[in-house]
């Protein structure tokens, strides 16, 4: 078995770009949850809505990638409005099937072939990514770091993408310090004590999901520009709940914690995946194959989401006495 | 759903280091892309050829099995996409032959399917005819299932086949509405009894159970297994898989549920968790099962009834249903452990002072409903095909129909399910098939606008 490498991949996961991605939609997922309260299991869709209104921006109307980033942002925000009117002024679990079933119904007209001129139907959009990477300014030679070797592009978007991630969590911290976060952190203890103090609770709700939804939709920017594909099949529920583990495992009141959880998150699945791996080569693991790993990894997850919940609800940075399940 | 195996990133950071800039190679970018979340998702047939190179190559690069002929490492791909009427036709076998070799594959949910073979040639392409899933016919049954795929020249050959009507004379609307219809009462009075089993779980203690549908699942797969691979009689194969589902059901509720509950959880919490065992168990499925999708009822023989097509498997099937919804009727309705039941879901607190155990009815509440879900998975997968997705895949649409009808009853949950399952089949008159599912979420959206307590559920409930 090659330690090395898989340590040197495991590295790898703690600054890449898909982590990045991942942390992006968890910071937006603890403005939902973590200040606010809301159970948004949709969190695949404001990741998708970035993502494709990213993509049918460059490539369908051939804009340059500010304006199509804002468009993402535009589309996940309509999104969120559309979402929350019905759904904001019910209870928590209501609003838990109803985001997660718009989330489905959002990736199947995604990935329908009725439409495949401008989303590109199952196989999804590629190679929209030229206006970014037009402003790398770095030069254009391979990078490397241990043994693992990057290219210009792909040091660069690792630079945008962390660049986000700070920006993402200062503009958190000074959100949720603010009275208007105050206010987020009094519905989710008590709506009603909220209310009564003459605040518009639903008001403070939808600012709230429009802007973890935001965070969500730089994710899913980041996430398809690192490969330059975007395919519907990327945004299934295993995505939110993927989230959800990255959120649950740093703590969910807190911004350092999705930093932190979902570096660990990454590294230790690719850990575990590279010891696995190698443990199946050398044939100590007969009855799985290298195929059924990657499948493992997934189990894992799941493992971890029920775990946490049960016995560590906080998560690793988390106050037991701020995480609010409203259950 | 094609399984597609996640690849690792040991192999995505070779290929970056292989293919500088990346402009010449999209199709192993597409593969990376996904890397990280690569679920058994159906792709397209590029990626699909460039996954199984990759394959190739990790396999080439690390010695695994010494069999002679490893299917990975072939480089020629023989593909196409069985559609009828733009339909894909899932789930049908077909095998390209040359020269003592042979190979077969299924087309996936999209009706794309693809061979890959180890060398060039004329390859012999043949469809295995009783694999077409009901509603579905070749053009030509006599000779339009088999095909040539000709790789003399090129590394990839697509064969078309022939589905559907050769003539152009459609039926008439009236007589697709009342096809449509059919079918909707058919998958309503599926949907039916496995969303009865939410329905009283929420009823009685509250939680939203995201791994229901993995009882749906686990049923139609213990059928699969049960009926096809161990060969045995239908209705034996069928009370098994039944049993399995509700012993499973037991160890659920006694493994997980019950010391939750004993720990005082919150019920967001531990709906949180149900998401949790939802994934674990469905990847524990994928592992003991495997990915593909499972044919178990072979279509039946086909029965006309006017202008509807249907089959004695989904006739039975759907005697069964009505037969075991008005069981469900009468056992609440009727029974003592019925109408405790209704009490615990009523008042838990009030129930309890009157003498009620609601632990034990919780606990038969759990068996009743996994069997009862244990029953729908074995007829959907008769009826349909299986795979360990399946339960997850109609999971949002038993939502759905419990949250229409009025979350925590189970008369609710029956008329919740009839509507969403008339919704899906009927909208296909109007809408791509790919959204059927889609539009019933977006009915269960509007009906939370206009009126969140459900149809026949009880204002207080909503909070």
């Amino acid at each position: 078995m090659d330690f090395v490498n898989i340590l040197n991949l495991t590295g790898g996961e703690l600054i890449g770009a898909y982590t990045a991605a991942y942390i992006l939609c968890a910071l937006g997922l603890a403005m939902h949850f973590g200040f606010t309260g809301l159970l948004n299991f949709g969190q695949a869709a404001f990741a998708a809505l970035g993502a494709y209104g990213y993509a049918v921006a460059t490539l369908t109307f051939g804009w340059p990638w500010y304006s199509s980033v804002l468009f993402g942002l535009l589309c996940s925000a309509i999104f969120a409005v559309l979402l929350g009117i019905p759904t904001l002024r019910l209870r928590a679990d209501y609003l838990a099937i109803v985001t997660i079933a718009s989330a489905q119904a959002l990736r199947f007209v995604f990935g329908v072939g009725e439409y495949r001129e401008v989303t590109g139907g199952s196989n999804g959009l590629s190679q929209f990514g030229e206006s970014f990477y037009s402003l790398n300014f770095l030069p254009d030679q391979r990078f490397e770091i241990g043994v693992l070797t990057y290219s210009s592009d792909e040091i660069f978007i690792r630079i945008v993408a962390w660049s986000l991630v700070i920006i993402a969590a200062v503009l958190l911290l000074m959100l949720t310090r603010s009275p208007w976060g105050r206010v987020l952190k009094g519905i989710r203890e008590d709506e009603d004590a909220i209310r009564s103090l003459g605040k518009n609770v639903f008001a403070y709700k939808l600012q709230s999901l429009i802007i973890g939804g935001t965070f969500a939709s730089l994710g899913g920017m980041v996430f398809v520009m690192t490969s330059q594909t975007n395919q519907p099949a990327t945004w299934g529920t295993e995505f939110t709940f993927m989230v959800w583990t990255i959120l649950l495992l740093g703590g969910a009141a807190t911004i350092l914690g999705p930093i932190i959880g979902g570096m660990i998150f990454f590294a230790l699945l690719m850990f575990i995946q590279g010891i696995l791996e190698g443990l199946v080569n050398l044939g100590l693991l007969p009855f799985l194959d290298v195929a059924q790993v990657g499948q493992i990894r997934f189990l894992l997850v799941g493992l971890a989401l029920m775990f946490l919940v049960i016995f560590r609800p906080q998560g690793m940075f988390g106050n037991k006495r701020e995480t609010q399940f409203n259950g | 759903m094609a399984n597609i195996p996640n690849f690792s990133k040991k192999i995505k950071v070779i290929l970056k280091t292989d293919s500088n800039g990346a402009n010449d190679v999209p199709d192993y970018t597409t593969e990376v892309g996904l890397n990280r979340l690569v679920k058994g998702i159906a792709k397209s047939l590029r990626v699909m050829t460039a996954g199984f190179l990759i394959m190739g190559g990790l396999l080439a690069a690390a010695p695994a099995s010494a069999e002679e002929l490893d299917p990975s490492t072939f480089a020629y791909t023989i593909a196409g996409t069985f559609l009828q009427d733009d339909a894909p036709i899932p789930g049908v076998k077909v095998t390209a032959t040359l020269d003592g070799f042979s190979a077969s594959a299924e087309s996936n949910e999209f009706g794309e399917w693809s061979i890959m073979v180890p060398e060039l040639g004329q390859y012999q392409v043949e469809i295995d005819q009783s694999t077409i899933p009901e509603g579905f016919a070749l053009t030509d049954p006599e000779t339009g299932g088999v095909g040539t795929a000709d790789l003399s020249e090129t590394d990839f050959a697509a064969v078309l086949f022939s589905f559907g009507a050769d003539t152009t004379v459609r039926a008439s609307f009236s007589d697709q509405l009342l096809a449509r219809v059919f079918a909707g009462l058919n998958f309503g009075l599926l949907l039916a009894i496995a969303s009865i089993g939410i329905s009283l779980i929420y009823g009685t203690t509250g939680l939203n159970n995201f791994a229901h549908g993995e009882m749906v699942s686990l049923g139609a797969l213990v059928m699969w297994v049960t009926y096809i691979i161990w060969d045995q009689n239908i209705l034996l194969a069928a009370l098994f898989s039944i049993a399995a589902v509700t012993a499973f059901g037991w160890a659920q509720d006694a493994g997980i549920w019950k010391p939750l509950r004993k720990r005082r959880m919150g019920l967001n919490q531990m709906m949180i968790v149900s998401i949790g065992f939802s994934i674990v168990a469905r990847y524990l499925m994928l592992l003991f099962f495997g990915g593909g999708t499972k044919d178990i009822g072979g279509g039946g023989e086909i029965v006309q009834l006017g202008p509807i097509f249907t089959s004695d498997i989904t006739l039975v099937g759907m005697v069964i249903n009505v037969i075991a919804l008005a069981g469900v009727a009468l056992f609440l309705t009727r029974t003592r452990i019925g109408k405790a039941t209704r009490a615990v879901s009523d008042n838990p607190s009030l129930a309890a002072a009157t003498g009620i155990d609601v632990e034990k009815i919780i606990r038969i509440v759990w068996l009743f409903a996994a069997a009862l879900t244990g029953v729908a998975g074995v007829l959907y997968g008769l009826q349909f095909q299986a795979s360990w997705q399946t339960g997850f895949d109609i999971l949002l649409l038993l939502f759905a129909a419990v949250t229409l009808g009025g979350l925590g009853t189970a008369l609710g949950a029956t008329v919740g399910a009839l509507i969403i399952g008339m919704v899906v089949e009927v909208s296909t008159l109007f809408i791509p098939n790919e959204l059927k599912y889609a539009a019933a979420l977006v009915i269960l959206v509007i009906i939370l606008i206009v009126r969140p307590q459900g149809v026949l559920g009880k204002k207080q409930r909503i909070g």
